[in-house]
């Protein structure tokens, strides 16, 4: 089925390096319709860099980008808001796209920060800031998500359902998403493709291969292999608000 | 009774407001402040170039201002020195160039008081269709770009991916502050321009809470200086260029009281 899904961002060998220093090298990867594919790597790795390659934002880059849509989504990994500029969550949700005050509404609520809709964005927690960030970019129904660690700075419960969120988004708009994360737990069991960045890519694959992966296992060290097994086990219930187990 | 020239510097005055007020804020919000006293500086370089080869002052001042504003960016991938840094080599350079040619026009008679003040009171109709006309054209650019260019300014980034093209709006708005420079050099002169661009869109960005309304309340308090300040030098029988950034320094005043007092009250 996946195979039928249209492509929608195609990287081909592409580098990128600043004063002749390589900061990434011969990242091949391919993101469709409907599919989770996931950058993970050490501090230092490449992994902004590689998704900002495949965003077009660098200039000569080595290598090929090639975008098959032009409504793309992006959560950068940082993005500061000077004191100079006034703005509102309201203002900033209609950034680079027209949207109705339905559709703003609609994304802040899926994210949980409506009530924020006419602070001041210099106002807003680091949580509350990527969840705006989040909802401005799903607002405008995109078909290329890239997220750079999204969920930096969110309370641990609300990362969860970010991540339940941003699932829920794959599936229901079918669009394409680029996760950066460090969130191995997640990575590992939500993202269709993972691929493990060091300067270059170490390995990629589907979750369960990377993780039998050698090459893996030395960068994210023995206990990162765990992982999966740990998450299989819950695989198969969740928990509702007041613990009660809801079988699948 | 208004007299003729008076009425003609209060047109123009309120032509420059217009075109100043949304300008600055977007100086103001991308750390411009220093760039717009650069491109101010080598305005001198322009009034002497169009002297030398008998141009349209407006038009040399417009042109040399956005090749330095080309050469800054030439400058920036080539070195990387900071900024601020660049900007006052360029400023200093163009200024000291400017008056090194100067020195060699020996049978032309020049007004540097005038250029670097300005005289508001001399301006004749030609310079009133050239201030409207050019401002309307700017202002209709800038209502055309505001979106990409605002979107640019939020974040470069972003703007890029979600394919807002930042690097073309810069680049208009580059050229807009050049030619926002090159009208205005005859009104408020070099040293004040930067004043008229910085001073009403800061005492907006005390009272304002969004985008929007901070453009807004910049175009009313610049209004409102060149209104207070060209009445006041008629009044005191002060120069009128100085007299409109002292007013505009005054409101400006005014607009930390109201804002200190809108916090105490959320408080």
């Amino acid at each position: 089925m996946e195979n039928k899904n249209k492509v929608l961002l195609k990287v081909e060998n592409v580098g990128f390096s600043i004063n002749d220093k390589s900061l990434v090298k011969g990242v091949s990867f391919e993101v469709k319709q409907s599919e989770i594919v996931t950058l993970i790597g050490p501090n230092g790795s490449g992994k902004s860099t590689t998704a900002k390659i495949a965003l077009g934002i660098y200039k000569n880059i080595d290598g090929k980008v090639k975008t098959y849509t032009d409504k793309i989504g992006y959560v950068p990994q940082k993005i500061s808001i000077d004191w100079t500029l006034p703005i509102r969550v309201l203002d900033f949700m209609s950034l680079t796209e027209n949207l109705t005050q339905d559709q703003i509404n609609n994304a802040l609520n899926l994210t949980g920060v409506e009530h924020l809709k006419d602070k001041s964005l210099s106002n807003l927690s680091g949580g509350e800031f990527q969840r705006v960030l989040i909802a401005r970019a799903i607002s405008k129904q995109p078909e290329l998500l890239v997220l750079d660690e999204p969920v930096q700075g969110v309370d641990f419960k609300g990362e969860i359902a970010l991540y339940e969120l941003i699932k829920k988004i794959t599936e229901k708009m079918k669009c394409g998403i680029l996760l950066i994360s460090h969130d191995l737990h997640v990575v590992m069991s939500a993202t269709d493709f993972v691929i493990c960045l060091n300067g270059h890519v170490c390995c990629s694959g589907t979750p369960q291969k990377v993780i039998k992966d050698n090459k893996y296992k030395e960068l994210f060290g023995d206990r990162a292999s765990n992982i999966l097994s740990l998450y299989e086990h819950k695989h198969d219930h969740t928990h509702s608000q007041d613990g009660t187990i809801d079988r699948k | 009774m208004l007299d003729d020239f008076f009425i003609r510097a209060l047109i123009a005055g309120i032509g420059i407001a217009l075109i100043t007020g949304p300008l600055g804020c977007f100086v103001i919000w991308r750390r411009l402040s220093f760039f717009a006293g650069t491109l101010a500086h080598s305005a001198l370089l322009g009034v002497t170039m169009a002297l030398v080869f008998e141009l349209n002052i407006a038009f040399s001042v417009f042109l040399i201002s956005a090749v330095l504003a080309i050469f800054l960016l030439q400058l920036q991938t080539k070195t990387n020195l900071p900024n601020d840094a660049l900007l006052g080599l360029l400023a200093h350079s163009s200024l000291a160039i400017g008056l090194v040619i100067i020195g060699f026009l020996t049978t032309i008679r020049f007004d540097v008081m005038g250029l670097l003040f300005g005289d508001i009171l001399a301006v004749n109709q030609n310079d009133l269709l050239l201030i409207w006309g050019s401002g309307i054209f700017i202002l209709i650019i800038l209502k055309f770009i505001w979106k990409p260019l605002f979107a640019s300014t939020i974040n470069y980034d972003l703007a890029k991916a979600e394919g807002m093209k930042p690097d073309r709006y810069n680049a208009i708005f580059t050229i807009l502050m050049a030619a926002i420079i090159a009208i205005s050099i005859k009104l408020v002169g070099l040293l004040l321009i930067t004043g008229m661009l910085i001073i009403p869109a800061a005492l907006a960005r005390n009272i304002s809470n969004n985008p929007i309304q901070m453009v807004f309340l910049s175009t009313i308090g610049g209004l409102l200086s060149i209104l207070i300040g060209l009445f006041s030098s008629l009044e005191f029988n002060t120069a009128s260029g100085p007299s409109i950034i002292t007013a505009a320094l005054i409101l400006f005043c005014f607009s930390l009281i109201k804002f200190k007092k809108y916090s105490e009250l959320k408080k």
